[in-house]
């Protein structure tokens, strides 16, 4: 582990805080009223993910023509299409969840930035998810 | 609580998410998929450091936007619904491979037909449950 490929990992991961945090994207009531069509809807975060893939879909469409990484590895290829009951049911469950608290994993980690006890006991009970869906894999 | 609808600070703040995940990718050649690389941070294996520094400079980037802008937490939320959006967004992430990143970002980007169907589910999952929470039973409102 070089000292290059941590601080390309630093770099990255604050760039990408800094999204999460100037687009609101951290605050999940404006998550939440997103997913609220019927009710306040706050288009938002549509925008969001507009933003992102305007950048993205150029950005990666440019490291796969490179190839390489900077730091020498390769580039992962694309997951094949395999449409498997983990992913369909993982994903439902994911957004349900999404749609219970206003967190998504990125924004439940920026939070921890408050200090606060809330994002905290969120990532607690994401990690004890987590750890139950790893059974799952062990079988 | 109502919020405003900010489509310059949305668009901005995506751009550089954007930004980031095409970062990651083109200097390490990972993908930034927040679910899988806080689980990987966490567990025993050789290739942790990277992990952490991303998830370092997440939290304390947003910190620092926090006390600029002024943003509060939000506080006063009902507990076990706390914990059961954790417990489900823990679990489905990593039994589904992926979050609002991993799939919704970085998996549209490279047109992965995978994370276009995940995205699709999470998104009408998410809007089904705040229907249900906010307009049949009235809680959460």
């Amino acid at each position: 582990m070089s000292a290059h490929r941590v601080a390309w990992a630093l770099l990255a991961g604050a760039l990408f805080g800094l999204g999460l945090a100037v687009s609101g994207m951290t605050d999940p009531d404006k998550v939440l009223n997103f997913l609220d069509i019927a009710g306040r809807w706050d288009p938002s975060l549509a925008l969001v993910m507009g933003g992102a893939l305007a950048v993205a879909v150029p950005g990666f469409a440019w490291v796969r023509r490179r190839g390489v990484a900077f730091t020498g590895g390769a580039i992962p290829p694309k997951p094949a299409p395999e449409f498997d009951k983990r992913l369909l049911v993982g994903s439902v469950l994911f957004g349900m969840g999404w749609g219970i608290a206003g967190y998504c994993p990125g924004p439940a980690l920026a939070n921890l930035a408050h200090g606060t006890l809330e994002p905290v006991l969120f990532v607690l009970a994401l990690l004890a998810g987590s750890q139950v869906a790893r059974l799952f894999d062990a079988r | 609580m109502p919020t405003e609808f900010t489509p310059w600070t949305a668009l901005a703040g995506g751009a550089l998410i954007g930004l980031a995940a095409t970062v990651l990718l083109a200097s390490l050649g990972r993908i930034a998929g927040i679910s899988g690389l806080f689980n990987g941070a966490l567990e025993q294996r050789g290739d942790r450091a990277w992990r952490i520094a991303f998830l370092v400079g997440l939290v304390a980037a947003a910190g620092v936007w926090f006390a600029v802008a002024g943003v509060a937490p939000r506080t006063g939320f009902p507990l076990p619904w706390l914990l059961v959006g954790g417990l489900l967004v823990g679990f489905g992430t990593r039994l589904g491979s992926g979050c609002t990143s991993g799939h919704g970002i970085c998996g549209l980007a490279r047109l992965s037909p995978r994370s276009m169907v995940a995205v699709a589910l999470f998104m009408a999952a998410g809007f089904a449950t705040v229907y249900v929470l906010r307009h049949a039973l009235g809680v959460m409102a």
